[in-house]
């Protein structure tokens, strides 16, 4: 019940509506089970906006039974000639003026949110969180600003904050999108940086989507944000500015692994640190909720991945067969131990697949 | 002389007749079949989309494949099959509505024609000689600027020919009613189809020039080295979308606003009962045009506009919802105390109706700057794009291709063929779009090669599928019509309806090929209905009967656009061996060489002499 919209939401109609739609879809992916701020302030303004159409066809479908009904060309009136009406000045003006009413009471919440949505006020604000957002083909980079620290693929923000997000991409076009938090935003190449905000209202893992087509994997471009309470964000950071990229694994297949990542996969994907390279940054793997973001996170999974990713991502720029099968499996020996942080295992949902 | 060719009845004389003809209904014909053909291409695109997202994780076709599929699916269907079929019903009717005897540039009518389809051709090309465009048909760069392979330059080339034919097409049809309309027949007496045309046409001429500037610039990005959407050397691309949707949206009503100017025909001649407040159909028409062009960056809330420009589009947006308001009512009164007939074009006027109110309704939450930002991309705009072109253009195409099927061919399509093709499409139609709506609030992303299980999207999904199958069965019910007709239908008579009320109805069907053998005289609205309703038989003559001037056929347009599609591979194929050049300057050679011949030769037309009017009089073939 927050947001300005909670005070009418008790209306029948909406309440009807919202129950009815809420039923759609799946928890962490549905746009309609809004489960932050944006998502929630938009299901609101969705509403209004469906009951006021809901009530206009109801209009226009009763004219319309009505008018289809009673008057049918019957049987022996094929010779009937109706009255010619040129038409009338006040249904006119009705039919005008009405919807225009209709529409400013939308407009009016349109706006507000709008510029809501838009508001920057507090970015830059003593402990106020900013993202840089890097779109690619096709996986997603995060950057903490000021934090000195990077992800891939899993977005971590703690919760009941308000979380800045500065986008931009580095090839194509993409667009981020988290249904159940906020609306989507273009990442644009070039000059034009994009900035949006999430806040989340509960912990859990957020599914996201690439919604602008970014070339033939443009499907499988997705991602997760992972919501915690702000204490274990500041434990996840600590985490994660503690990484030690040489640290010895504890298996000998690891550690062979490690010695076959230094030496094939160093040039595009790093481990600690907060640059972007080519690839993405692999900290924390082991706790990646998918591999290349759609797929199980599975060992199996994962040495087919780094053997013939072409096949798994059409088009993207990971080399294929760059290894052979065994120093693969010894690389996602050493990957999957890649065991950074306690922070957001405990949270329920893998993925909306498993409900 | 044309009489004369008219005349020889060999296949080789047909088709050289129809590849010569500047005659408006041929013509009308051409684009007929031409977009049928693209229409049943798109349709087959279609269906292969579907069956790949029949079930999660499907690999059907390779995710390559699929936006090749998808890109081809939304270009073909926009530019080459409900273009040319709009087309079509212009051409068919339009000069026998205002009282001509033909188009004001026939010449330039059957050039349009050629450019269309040999850019359409062009742009199907491409699936035999390395893959089709594959950046969707809104072609954002830099997906498209660096999309590998050709497929987007035949896109560039493609829709550059093909559009400047329509360009052409539109600036046709404004001359031509604005200069050629028979004594009488002022501006407030027109059927709502010209004026819709009208109106169609005057945004043709604003809108495709955005588009010819945007593919110049794509085109002269991948080919010459440009980089105008390059950020690396300083370009920008948002300026394509932009150019894009200058186009783009305007292109919406370019395509339904002749449709709603053949339902406001359809309801008002299968009521009897003329257009309710047919002054307000006409200032909601020319009001649609006109915001059409101020709300293009609608497509556009999540590129990062900003709240200011965002707020002002939502609200120009919504604007437009209120003369859309206007004509759904206006057409329920113009039933309303009339008396209904329920032929196979009303069937389709009827369904048209509450289809378009819910895209319509769609369109106004989707105007609300702050939702789009959930609905934008994904299968709710998938769904509400395809009532308001399925549920208004192509319910229009068919109802516009019932109601004058007998005046563009002589024979009444078989209303029972009609109605049974009318329910499987109406069914499926609701069923593969409605629960998109659903699929897209639910998280599912439009262009979509597969969609992952367990994300609650496979009974949607499925369901869509399914309809779209029944809009198949539908679409071949219609084609089995059309052969049925032909081969049994019976001769249709000048107003085979019984309640024609405007000025194509006072002629025979098929129009003899001046139409009129004397120029009409319009003495109200509904000027047939005029004549009618003061017990005479047909239209009272403007002119004695007298000679005829016409046009004569020429090649020339059809040499001109073979030469543009010629230069096409020329330009597209130079980028990889500059041999190609001589292509280029071969197929610009023949076009040059044309257009040099059309103006030194004069070509003063011939004409249909008096006796031979009375000749076809007495046969029955003209009135």
């Amino acid at each position: 019940m927050r947001g300005w919209m909670g005070k009418f939401r008790s209306l029948f109609l909406f309440g009807a509506l919202a129950m009815i739609l809420s039923g759609c879809g799946v928890d962490n992916l549905s746009a309609l089970k809004p489960k932050g701020y944006g998502a929630e302030l938009l299901l609101d303004l969705m509403m209004i906006s469906i009951a006021i159409m809901i009530f206009v066809f109801v209009i226009v479908m009763a004219i319309y039974a009505f008018v289809l009904v009673r008057y049918r060309e019957k049987k022996g009136q094929e010779d009937v000639i109706p009255k010619q009406t040129e038409g009338n000045k006040s249904l006119e003006v009705i039919w005008t003026v009405i919807p225009i009413i209709l529409l400013l009471v939308l407009a009016v919440p349109t706006v507000q949110a709008t510029f809501d949505l838009a508001d920057q006020s507090t970015q830059g604000d003593e402990g106020v969180l900013t993202v840089e957002v890097t779109g690619n083909q096709y996986w997603w980079h995060f950057n903490y600003e000021g934090e000195e620290l990077a992800t891939s693929q899993d977005l971590y923000i703690p919760t009941n904050e308000r979380v800045y997000l500065n986008m931009k991409s580095s090839d194509v076009i993409h667009s981020f999108w988290v249904p159940t938090l906020a609306g989507k935003m273009d990442t644009n190449p070039g000059e034009n940086m994009n900035t949006m905000y999430l806040e989340a209202y509960e912990e859990g893992v957020y599914w996201g989507h690439c919604a602008e087509l970014c070339g033939p994997s443009h499907s499988l471009m997705d991602f997760r944000v992972i919501a915690v309470s702000p204490e274990e964000f500041d434990q996840w950071k600590e985490d994660m500015r503690n990484v030690d990229p040489e640290a010895q694994p504890e298996t000998t297949s690891a550690q062979e692994g490690q010695e076959l990542f230094n030496n094939n996969c160093m040039s595009c994907h790093a481990i600690g640190g907060a640059s972007m390279g080519v690839g993405p940054n692999l900290t924390n793997y082991a706790n990646r909720e998918k591999i290349a973001g759609v797929f199980e996170p599975t060992k199996e999974n994962l040495v087919d991945w780094i053997v013939h990713p072409d096949e798994m991502k059409p088009g993207n720029q990971m080399p294929a067969n760059l290894v052979t099968e065994e120093e693969a499996d010894k690389i996602a020996d050493y990957l999957l131990e890649l065991d950074h942080s306690e922070v957001g295992k405990d949270l329920p949902t893998q993925a909306p697949d498993e409900e | 002389m044309s009489t004369a060719v008219a005349q020889k009845r060999g296949l080789g004389a047909a088709i050289w007749d129809y590849l010569t003809t500047v005659d408006h209904k041929k013509i009308a014909h051409l684009y007929l079949v031409s977009g049928g053909l693209f229409f049943l291409i798109g349709g087959l695109e279609a269906m292969i989309i579907r069956i790949q997202l029949m079930k999660p994780d499907n690999d059907f076709i390779s995710a390559g494949l699929y936006n090749e599929m998808i890109t081809m699916h939304g270009t073909t269907m926009i530019f080459l099959a409900a273009m040319p079929l709009i087309f079509a019903l212009m051409n068919a009717v339009v000069p026998l509505q205002i009282g001509a005897r033909d188009v004001a540039f026939p010449f330039l009518n059957s050039l349009g024609f050629w450019l269309f389809l040999f850019g359409g051709i062009m742009l199907n090309v491409s699936w035999f000689t390395g893959g089709a465009p594959d950046a969707g048909w809104t072609n954002y760069a830099p997906l498209s600027t660096t999309s590998p392979g050709h497929g987007v330059d035949y896109y560039v080339m493609g829709l550059q020919i093909s559009g400047a034919g329509t360009l052409i097409g539109g600036i046709n049809f404004l001359v031509t009613i604005v200069n050629m309309r028979a004594p009488g027949m002022t501006y407030m007496r027109m059927p709502l189809f010209t004026w819709s045309t009208f109106v169609t046409s005057t945004l043709i001429l604003f809108a495709f020039p955005a588009l010819t500037v945007g593919l110049f610039l794509m085109m002269f990005d991948r080919m010459f080295g440009s980089a105008f959407f390059d950020v690396a050397l300083g370009g920008n691309v948002i300026i394509w979308e932009h150019l894009f949707w200058i186009f783009g949206h305007p292109e919406v009503y370019i395509l339904i606003l002749p449709l709603f100017g053949a339902f406001s025909d359809i309801f008002s001649n299968f009521s009897k009962k003329r257009l309710f407040g047919y002054s307000a159909m006409v200032f909601a028409t020319v009001l649609i045009g006109f915001l059409g062009f101020m709300v293009w960056a609608h497509h556009m809330f999540t590129v990062g506009m900003g709240p200011i420009a965002n707020s002002i589009f939502a609200v120009a947006t919504m604007a437009i919802a209120v003369p859309t308001g206007i004509k759904i009512f206006n057409w329920l009164f113009t039933m309303w105390g009339g008396q209904i007939r329920m032929t196979a074009a009303m069937l389709w006027s009827i369904a048209f109706i509450p289809s378009f109110t819910i895209g319509g309704m769609t369109g106004v939450m989707l105007a609300a700057a702050a939702a789009d930002f959930q609905y934008h991309d994904t299968y709710f705009v998938v769904g509400h794009f395809h009532y308001v072109i399925v549920g208004g253009v192509v319910f229009g195409l068919f109802a516009a291709l019932h109601y004058w099927w007998p005046k563009m061919f002589g024979k009444v399509l078989n209303e029972k063929l009609g109605k049974w093709a009318f329910w499987p499409f109406f069914i499926g139609f609701h069923l593969t779009f409605f629960i998109q709506h659903f699929l897209g609030l639910m998280g599912m992303p439009r262009r979509y090669w597969v969609f992952l299980e367990g994300q609650g999207l496979e009974t949607g999904n499925l369901i869509s599928t399914i309809g779209a199958f029944f809009m198949a069965i539908g679409t071949v019910i219609f084609l089995i019509n059309v052969v049925y007709t032909s081969v049994k239908g019976e001769k249709a008579a000048a107003d085979p309806w019984g309640v024609g009320r405007t000025l194509e109805w006072a002629i025979p069907s098929p129009p003899p090929h001046y139409n009129f053998v004397q120029t009409p005289l319009v003495r109200g609205l509904d000027p047939l209905w005029v004549e009618k309703m003061d017990g005479k038989e047909g239209m009272t003559p403007a002119e004695p009967l007298g000679d005829i001037h016409m046009p004569n056929a020429s090649i020339l347009p059809f040499m001109m656009s073979l030469g543009l599609f010629i230069a096409g591979f020329g330009f597209i194929y130079q980028v990889d061996n500059s041999a190609w050049l001589i292509a280029v300057f071969v197929g610009m050679g023949i076009t040059l060489g044309s257009m040099l011949t059309r103006s030194l030769k004069d070509d003063l037309g011939h004409h249909i002499h008096k006796e031979e009017l009375e000749a076809d009089i007495k046969k029955g073939v003209a009135k």
